[in-house]
């Protein structure tokens, strides 16, 4: 297990695009240590020979046929929209 | 009886009224109306209302259907067409539902009612509904205390019948720990059971939609009007939906009841030991058996837990982004502090906290320490449960580790929050079914604070819960008590 310790809250808000405020990032630095530390003990637990699991109902391969069927307009889809023009989402611009 | 009391009536009573025509379904919402007038000031369990639409429906609703003219309160995180979705949080504070969940659709099919939409902890991460971003909801029982949460609006609507029966969802007991923690019934269906398709996703491999309801008949009826396969959702399980209600009056000789000496920890409220305790008895009385046994790798489970829904929702959240519904950030300078900002104002604490700890676990150096770790302690807790349902038909515990506590008295200590989920999110790690039943109350300063049992089945024995359930309920009062709100 790693140290608690290691976690740089600055550090992962930026890998979550979330920005905090320095006070927040001190909090959560204090508050996630303790987490961190509680979890510690899982350490502890012999996992040498267990398989991983993703989900409690392992499920693999589920397909449906690809049919067409009924979908949203164009208008529906940019009904809760923060920007839109022409049937579609306007954003800021991003590239040079 | 006066229209000012139908809203006290069970959804069988209020059915068996609606079928004889002694009342029409107009003057049932017309009297919930009333009664929610009446009692929201004082718990503010619902974010919106939409009382017009209700009557719309009402008006050619077909009272011999299974739910036929019953009005259903919604949490706020599962879409309803036309109605806010917010999720409790202010990223989606002006989004509006485009279509209708898988279980509303079904509901809607069944008859019933979708009536408001209900207050929650933020993205369902809280057991308070004080992570909300709109308001406090109070527990009808004592208003100076929590409701429970996530789905805490749900549970304090039904419980000061100011909603007939509810939906909730549970991640790691957010169904079950307001059910307890407000005295009335909640049901987590087992993983698969339920679609979740149209429930805005927190942790995808824990999430089920499931009922809060005044009686486990209730809560047994709102089941089977929206368990089942769903094509659009590839996790939902093909297994036939039996009638939920048809074991109801069954008694219990020769069921096997397990209480595993892990559960015996320290940190229960004397009194909630003390009713759990009376509740095993009432149910030995009752027929049936108790098997004690063991579920090794409890003490790892809040830690699993709290490692496999952040690193779920982190991916999850990352939808939230301001392009295509949401809150957006004003005059970004590039894309980065676009999504930064927009994420920033958007999310309130709770969410942010566990946003942090989701995608520290998931990143490079730490993933195989404790995202994959934690998996493989989860494959352990599994292994527990299977072994345990070779000896017993169920497991019972307390719901909680302790009664409702005041608003305001754990918002600065995450870790104890975390932590009286001890008893519920296993189940959710394990993909079982359970339920939360009233069992008693405790004593605190002049308020009379419900107390709840939990029961949990291997998946998909659903019908099982019911069954146990039901005999419990019959055999005691607790259920028909009512807090005075």
């Amino acid at each position: 297990m790693a140290k608690s310790t290691d976690l740089d809250v600055g550090y992962v808000s930026k890998l979550a695009r979330l920005n905090l405020g320095d006070d927040e990032t001190k909090l959560f630095q204090k508050q996630l240590a303790d987490v961190l530390k509680y979890a510690e003990k899982l350490g502890e637990v012999d996992v040498s020979h267990v398989e991983a699991a993703a989900h409690a109902v392992p499920m693999f391969n589920v397909f449906r046929e690809d049919e067409p069927g009924p979908c949203f307009t164009a208008a529906e889809a940019l009904a809760n929209a923060p920007q839109k023009a022409n049937q579609l989402f306007i954003v800021p611009k991003v590239v040079e | 009886m006066s229209e000012k009391d139908l809203p006290a009536l069970t959804i069988a009573d209020l059915q068996s009224r609606l079928r004889k025509k002694e009342i029409s379904p107009r003057e049932v919402i017309e009297s919930l109306r009333a009664r929610i007038e009446n009692v929201e000031p004082k718990i503010d369990a619902y974010l919106s209302l939409d009382f017009d639409a209700a009557l719309k429906q009402a008006e050619k609703v077909d009272v011999d259907l299974p739910l036929g003219g019953v009005p259903i309160a919604v949490k706020d995180i599962i879409n309803v067409k036309g109605q806010p979705c917010t999720c409790g949080s202010k990223i989606l504070g002006n989004y509006r539902s485009p279509y209708d969940a898988t279980v509303i659709r079904r509901l809607r099919a069944a008859g019933a009612i979708p009536l408001g939409k209900t207050n929650m902890d933020e993205f369902a991460m809280g057991s308070s509904t004080e992570n909300s971003s709109f308001k406090v909801t109070r527990n009808p029982w004592d208003v100076s205390r929590v409701p429970g949460g996530s789905s805490g609006g749900s549970a304090a609507a039904v419980a000061a019948d100011a909603a007939f029966g509810g939906l909730g969802t549970d991640t790691g007991g957010s169904i079950r720990q307001p059910a307890s923690l407000s005295g009335i019934v909640g049901v987590k269906p087992s993983y698969g059971r339920v679609s979740r398709y149209g429930l805005t996703a927190f942790a995808s491999s824990l999430d089920q939609v499931g009922p809060l309801a005044k009686t486990v008949r209730d809560a047994a009826m709102i089941m089977s009007g929206m368990a089942g396969h769903d094509p659009l959702d590839s996790t939902s399980l093909p297994d036939p939906v039996p009638d939920y209600t048809k074991n109801l009056g069954r008694d219990l000789k020769g069921v096997k009841l397990g209480v595993p000496k892990e559960y015996r920890v320290e940190g229960i409220d004397p009194q909630v030991s003390a009713a759990v305790n009376a509740a095993i008895k009432q149910l030995e009385s009752l027929g049936a058996e108790i098997v004690h046994l063991s579920l090794p790798h409890t003490d790892h489970g809040i830690a699993v837990y709290y490692f496999l829904a952040t690193a779920e929702a982190s991916a999850n959240l990352a939808r939230f982004d301001g392009v295509r519904y949401g809150h957006r950030a004003k005059n970004p300078q590039d894309i980065l502090d676009f999504y930064g900002r927009t994420r920033e104002e958007g999310f309130g604490a709770e969410v942010k906290r566990r946003i942090i700890l989701g995608t520290y676990v998931l990143s490079s150096g730490y993933y195989d320490a404790y995202y994959v770790r934690a998996q493989k302690v989860r494959q352990l807790i599994r292994q527990d449960f299977v072994k345990a349902f070779e000896k017993c038909d169920a497991i019972v515990s307390p719901t909680s580790p302790e009664p409702a506590f005041k608003i305001g008295e754990r918002t600065a200590n995450p870790l104890a929050m975390y932590l009286a989920d001890i008893f519920t999110n296993t189940a959710n790690l394990a993909g079982l079914c359970g339920i939360s039943i009233p069992c008693g109350f405790a004593k605190e300063n002049g308020s009379q604070l419900p107390i709840g049992l939990q029961i949990l089945c291997k998946p998909l024995d659903e019908a099982r819960i019911f069954q146990i359930a039901h005999a419990y309920e019959r055999s005691t009062d607790w259920h028909k008590q009512r807090p005075k709100v």
